[in-house]
């Protein structure tokens, strides 16, 4: 029995890159049926490339990174530059609770695939568009991928070494940009789940990151001041920051808030003589001397693995955790004890590894049902079992290019 | 008036600093009502974090408190104490959602883990937002903002740099993971809310920020047991695009696509060496980078951000130009969106912040109160709500309870 938080939604999923597929990932992992729409007219191009690495993949079945962000979907082949194709979009939609789509803004409405046009369709139905600068205001048409997410944002800028340029963001940017898309669906459910009215969701991108940064806007509005690269520097706290341990580019972060906290690192680290300097007395003497600081506490760590400064620093009270690289992660006893990591089955690809959900719910548990599908995998299932079309009548839309 | 998409939602929120805090903000901004639990005395840490007004420290005054906490009702109650703690329960019995961030080793000797909340009312949803999660080794250790960054695998990729990884990783600026952690959450609790009100089962959402925020790099992350490739700081981006400086700052530069690249090179004026045949092979250009972006970085630096960023998406390919705090709130596309609102605050007067990250038509964002100052609501909800005379309020403020 299927007993997902989100059991009984289905998602119409025009959405493509990263941060349009793991938005519905995310509704399908609590168990909405989410049916991609696809074309040979225009693949997904995480089907194709990866950016982040200028991986080129071979067929479009064997891209790990589409392979991870579309997990749980079906997918359907459907081509939406012919009227019978946009026809058929609309009939999938009248049996969905949920269109979502991140084209640029303008183009769904022009395919007669807009909220309003599909309102008609199905009434209350709750549509999803994601684009980098939303879907109103002088910016609309304007295009972007992660980095520029970044940019525009707000993140870029204060990201960085003190020296350094602003940080050229990656993937994550298009993850946050998919989670906010998430909680505003769930939402629209509630509120449709009240009042039986669905509605239209305009996310910007760029918002997504800004609102993950309020002080640092307020900041400004209060004070006129622009903030900016600080590495790893903390308001109030230091030590603060990542410190070279033994071994290649192994580095643990260190932070320090009380008194205590202190009080019992120095002690930990055997009292050496600069512990005892003036320069390093209070809170406030740390923070301004934190430089050179950082280089004292270095000489320690270095002596050590990560993993041995937070095991000798967490016992006297002091919040230490390695900088933890991939394998660290993968090979982490405590990730796998509570099964982040699972194997999986691709019909093409074999066997890999993926990231289990985000979260864990202990009722309806998130789960990965199946691995990604195959190009256009479930076409003739959906179109038959779904919107009752024959064997004929798919043959020959596949001739027509329509199913495609 | 439209109705808000969480209106009979009653929540509880017992957390503080950013993560729990930006949760229950999430749900507060759709119409929720959320009863925040502050240390009497002291209240939530981030109190005691600016901004501030003119950079003088005063726990009615921050900005970052102000920002997390609005559309909430603040009361103060002391945890420590077993009176407290009774009271606490009865307030969770009226609510469908808890949101909590404390070790679980903290909530265990209180009572207030899980398996005892939940026979308390069966309907309600506990999440629980801490650095590791519920179990597991590593589950009470201790964890600031720095560290939960660097636990998930964030760090180690950043910042995405040329020169190599010879500098120590990096966390992203602000408290940027802590409020990914946050939303991360409040997606969950969603869930769960649905499910609450489909089978009348609360559950336990068991948000770990360390999982929450390699969630955000999963796909980097899983190379190593798909490849066993260990991708670290270097950043080795060319023929897709990069960041460069300009005239008068920073552009990002993506060209994904051909006919992006073809664009690019029309922008730039058709230069020699971007018209020549290799270069319109993607291999050759991440094969020549160092000569491409040397070329590249001479045109940027004769152009403005705005040049270059306008011209570029009239021509259909993806420019960004790495925008400030200022450059956003002062941006046309934020004043046409209203990204930004005004509020009146007690203490610090009119306050101008982000909204929310997302329209929604029929449920907009409002803002409907402003965050609360240490206790405001105690009378509200102590005697109001609870039933408590203002006598056994007094009482309860001098036993240190409240």
């Amino acid at each position: 029995m299927d007993n997902g938080a989100l059991s009984g939604i289905r998602i119409a999923d025009f959405s493509w890159a990263w941060a349009g597929s793991y938005a519905t990932e995310l509704l399908g992992f609590m168990g909405a049926e989410v049916i991609k729409i696809e074309s040979m007219q225009r693949p997904d191009h995480t089907r194709l490339r990866a950016f982040t690495t200028g991986q080129v993949f071979e067929s479009l079945d064997q891209s790990y990174v589409f392979n991870h962000i579309n997990l749980n979907k079906l997918s359907i082949r459907l081509n939406l530059s012919k009227d019978k194709g946009i026809e058929l979009a609309k009939r999938l939609v009248s049996i969905s609770d949920v269109t979502a789509q991140n084209m640029r803004p303008g183009v769904m409405d022009r395919l007669g695939l807009g909220y309003e046009a599909l309102k008609q369709v199905k009434e209350d139905i709750i549509y999803l568009s994601s684009s980098a600068r939303g879907s109103i205001g002088p910016e609309k048409g304007y295009i972007g991928y992660a980095p520029n997410f970044g940019a525009f944002g707000g993140i870029s800028s204060i990201t960085g070494y003190t020296d350094g340029p602003p940080n050229y963001m990656r993937g994550e940017m298009d993850l946050i940009s998919a989670i906010t898309g998430t909680f505003a669906v769930i939402a629209a459910i509630h509120h449709r789940m009240d009042t039986g009215e669905g509605q239209h969701i305009d996310l910007s991108s760029s918002e997504s990151i800004s609102a993950l940064m309020g002080e640092v806007f307020i900041d400004y509005t209060m004070n006129e001041k622009i903030q900016v690269r600080k590495g790893n520097k903390d308001e109030v706290m230091a030590p603060h920051n990542c410190y070279r341990c033994k071994g290649n580019d192994k580095w643990i972060s260190i932070a320090i808030s009380t008194e205590e906290e202190w009080n019992s690192f120095c002690k930990t680290i055997g009292s050496p003589a600069w512990t005892h300097d003036k320069k390093f007395s209070t809170g406030k003497d740390r923070l301004q001397n934190q430089e050179e600081l950082d280089g004292l506490v270095e000489e320690w760590t270095i002596n050590y693995s990560p993993r041995e400064v937070m095991e000798i620093l967490q016992k006297a009270g002091v919040a230490a955790i390695p900088s933890f690289d991939s394998e660290e992660l993968y090979k982490s006893s405590h990730l796998n004890e509570r099964q982040c990591w699972e194997e999986i089955e691709h019909p093409v690809t074999g066997k890999h590894t993926v990231y289990a959900p985000p979260w864990k719910l202990s009722d309806t548990p998130a789960k990965i049902t199946r691995s990604a599908p195959l190009f256009g995998e479930h076409t003739h299932q959906i179109y038959q079992e779904l919107l009752g079309l024959s064997e004929e009548e798919i043959e020959r839309l596949e001739e027509e290019k329509v199913i495609y | 008036m439209p109705k808000k998409a969480l209106a009979k939602v009653k929540v509880v929120e017992w957390a503080q600093f950013v993560s729990g805090p930006y949760c229950s903000k999430l749900l507060a901004d759709l119409g929720a009502e959320v009863i925040k639990i502050e240390k009497p005395g002291t209240g939530d840490e981030s109190r005691r974090r600016g901004p501030f007004p003119n950079d003088i420290p005063h726990p009615e005054k921050s900005g970052l408190f102000f920002y997390l906490n609005t559309n909430k009702r603040g009361i103060t109650l002391n945890m420590e104490n077993p009176a407290g703690r009774k009271i606490f329960k009865e307030l969770i019995q009226e609510a469908d959602i808890l949101i909590e961030d404390h070790q679980p080793k903290v909530t265990e000797k209180h009572g207030l883990d899980y398996q005892n909340l939940i026979r308390l009312n069966p309907r309600l949803i506990v999440t629980s937002i801490t650095p590791f999660g519920q179990t597991g080794p590593l589950k009470d250790l201790k964890a600031y903002h720095l560290n939960t960054y660097h636990s998930a695998g964030l760090g180690y990729l950043t910042p995405q740099s040329k020169p190599g990884t010879s500098r120590q990783p990096l966390a992203a600026g602000g408290y940027f993971g802590e409020y990914g952690c946050g939303l991360i959450g409040a997606v969950a609790t969603l869930g769960a809310l649905h499910a609450q009100r489909i089978n009348g089962r609360g559950q336990q959402v068991d948000i770990s920020k360390q999982e929450a925020l390699l969630s955000l790099c999963m796909v980097q992350a899983s190379r190593y047991p798909n490849e066993g490739v260990v991708q670290n700081r270097f950043h080795s981006q060319g023929e897709y695009g990069d960041i460069y400086q300009c005239k008068d700052g920073h552009i990002v530069e993506m060209t994904n696509e051909e006919n992006q690249w073809q664009a690019f090179v029309e922008l730039m004026g058709n230069p020699e060496w971007a018209i020549d045949e290799r270069y319109k092979k993607p291999a050759f250009r991440k094969e020549h980078y160092k000569e491409l972006n040397r070329n590249i970085a001479g045109w940027m630096m004769e152009h403005t951000k705005d040049e270059i960023y306008h011209e570029a998406q009239k021509l259909g390919f993806a420019v960004a130009p790495v925008m400030n705090a200022e450059d956003i709130v002062n941006s046309e596309q934020s004043k046409a969106r209203e990204f930004f609102s005004e509020a009146d605050h007690a203490e610090m007067g009119r306050i101008k912040f982000p909204s929310a990250p997302y329209k929604l038509s029929a449920s907009p964002w409002a803002m409907e109160r402003s965050a609360p100052l240490l206790g405001q609501h105690n009378e509200e909800i102590y005697c109001k709500r609870l039933g408590f005379s203002l006598q056994e309020l007094e009482d309860m403020k001098s036993n240190g309870i409240m």
